[in-house]
């Protein structure tokens, strides 16, 4: 099965694109005069929608290219297209927020444009050298994106932070790589499966290698209990790179996480006897998803800057996120898609405001920065609370239908325990997400601020917030493209 | 010829001891060190299991692995100068400023 070199780089033109434009901004950015930088930045948004629209004549064909290591399916590009906008998302909220932070460079873009391609290709990987190889790249741009801000020691923190954890990190993804190969002698998810469904009985190694997989991936999506760099590395990272690293990333590698599990190492596992009977990897999910959820949950009650108490709250949703893959059925795989872009639009969104409110004399991360918002801005205050009814799961909103689906997915499979889990963590989380509205429209500001909020992050923070609403309100559209996407597993 | 075990034997003692290092060590260099330990550690398994299956697909990852550790390390090099030339330090006990 060889695919001709003329359709391997038509499956791969959405990326191609975004590399040859990240290239071309690494050789000019030095000659580009300090007044014009701004310009980079626009053009990263040309090249993130132009590349979009090479996904569109792609739509329904199925191809794998480069000896099975990408593939060409609805669910990848699905995940494309995501991937793509939030990107564009997050270069247009950069604009104002660079020339705040003064880090107007232009390898800032072409970082952006390189992360985003290595998330693309995590998507469409079917193989695990080629898993590994675009959690690199798009790990690599991101150690850097962290510690952009190089004059704020909160940044380079943030960066270091960041860059120990993620090479441990994929250190043990590898190791557990390994060890898959040598027991399979193949690293194709494909061949992977077939050669675990031939087996008698289940051998300890693979065990060791779940593990170390489960580990690995664990840190990248900041499961408890691998979740301790999340808090610190979002609170230090430019704000723009945070809200790309908990949406853009996580949301990758969910992308790959359900690949490797539904492919990769699904199996009948009824032939397997005691080990078998743990339903293979799904038991240590289920504890991982529970603790997840709580832990995130409980420690975001006492957050008072709001970059951290934000990313509590997203270690909290990527444990919702992981109640699908616990199900593991159709609707737990429908499910987790759909969560991923409620997540992705209530996520950004919230993001969004902070930066919003981000100026010289404040950074816009602390909750007393959200005091007395609704009087002087009441459109950026109402935004926000379509994203935290979203986040909460209140309807008519995007997160509710997400949640509906998850929970549903979990009371199915009969894991009734973890969605109630569920349902109380939500509960929880009213608390904190209030306590910002709260700021917002009961409580006074010390002094009077007034910002100056420019036209591409509102239409930015408008997009997200009309994007949950409508979600919520008309989730037909979105469930139905989700459905045809995940029938690749089926 | 030297029996497979023995090399995933190397590979897992050098594997353990890149993870205790990690975890262990306070020196951002020396915990950097640990880590290329790591991946090494799976550089001999993939190498040994590709020479004992005769599939050269284990050699090609090890080649990629090689590339990638280069990139890591130039990377982190770059952010441990920076901090560096902020703190003076490379213990990483002392990089505090993020903690609730």
């Amino acid at each position: 099965m060889t695919t001709p070199p003329a359709l391997s780089l038509l499956v791969i033109l959405p990326e191609s694109i975004l590399t040859l434009l990240a290239s071309f901004i690494f050789v000019v950015e030095p000659f580009v005069p300090k007044k014009k930088k701004a310009w980079i930045g626009r053009l990263s948004v040309v090249g993130l929608l132009l590349s979009g629209l090479t996904i569109i004549p792609l739509v329904g064909r199925d191809i794998t290219a480069f000896a099975g290591m990408i593939t060409l399916d609805a669910y990848a590009l699905l995940f494309k297209g995501i991937l793509l906008l939030i990107a564009a998302a997050v270069v247009t909220l950069s604009f104002r927020y660079v020339r705040v932070e003064k880090i107007e460079i232009g390898e800032y873009y072409g970082l952006i444009l390189f992360a985003t391609v290595g998330a693309m290709l995590l998507a469409a990987s079917t193989d695990l050298l080629s898993i590994y190889l675009s959690l690199e790249l798009m790990s690599i741009s991101f150690y850097v994106l962290a510690a952009f801000m190089r004059k704020d020691p909160k940044s380079v923190e943030s960066g270091i932070k960041y860059f120990l954890t993620g090479v441990f990190t994929s250190g043990i993804i590898l190791y557990g790589i390994a060890l898959l190969y040598g027991m399979a002698g193949t690293t194709h998810l494909g061949a992977i499966s077939a050669y675990l469904s031939s087996q008698e009985a289940i051998s300890p190694l693979y065990v060791v290698a779940i593990i170390l997989l489960i580990a690995g991936v664990g840190f990248k999506i900041a499961a408890v209990p691998f979740h301790m760099w999340a808090p610190d590395v979002y609170e230090g990272a430019p704000t723009p790179v945070t809200a790309f690293l908990s949406t853009g990333s996580k949301i990758a590698v969910f992308a790959a996480f359900i690949r490797i599990l539904m492919t990769g190492l699904h199996f009948d596992p009824s032939h397997f006897g005691p080990l078998g009977d743990l339903k293979n990897w799904g038991w240590l999910l289920w504890w991982v998803a529970a603790l997840t959820m709580t832990f995130g949950n409980i420690a975001a009650l006492t957050q008072t800057n709001f970059k951290r108490l934000l990313a509590y709250s997203s270690i909290a949703q990527s444990g919702y996120l992981l109640i699908g893959l616990v199900a593991a059925s159709e609707t737990g795989r429908i499910a987790v898609l759909i969560y991923a872009i409620a997540y992705a639009l209530m996520t950004l969104g919230a993001f969004a405001t902070s930066i919003l409110l981000c100026d010289k004399n404040s950074r816009g991360d602390q909750i007393s920065d959200f005091q007395g918002v609704a009087r002087q801005h009441p459109a950026i205050a109402a935004a926000f609370v379509i994203f935290a009814l979203s986040l909460v799961g209140i309807p008519p909103t995007a997160g509710f239908i997400g949640k509906l689906y998850l929970f549903n997915a979990a009371i199915q499979e009969g894991f009734y325990s973890l969605a109630v889990i569920g349902i109380l963590n939500s509960v929880v989380s009213l608390y904190y997400y209030f306590k910002i509205i709260v700021a917002m429209y009961m409580e006074e500001a010390e002094e009077e601020r007034v910002l100056s909020v420019s036209r591409p992050e509102l239409a930015v923070l408008a997009a997200m917030a009309i994007g949950t609403l409508l979600l919520g309100l008309y989730p037909e559209a979105m469930i139905r493209m989700v459905m045809t996407s995940v029938q690749i597993f089926s | 010829m030297i029996p497979l075990s023995y090399y995933v034997a190397v590979s897992v003692v050098l594997f353990v001891i890149g993870l205790t290092g990690v975890l262990i060590r306070k020196n951002f260099l020396i915990i950097l060190y640990a880590i290329e330990l790591m991946l090494n550690a799976a550089n001999i398994n993939f190498v040994a299991f590709a020479h004992y299956a005769q599939d050269v697909t284990g050699q090609v990852v090890s080649l990629f692995i090689i590339t990638i550790a280069a990139a890591e390390a130039a990377i982190g090099l770059a952010i441990i100068i920076v901090l560096f030339r902020k703190k003076a330090t490379t213990n990483v006990d002392e990089i505090n400023l993020l903690k609730w």
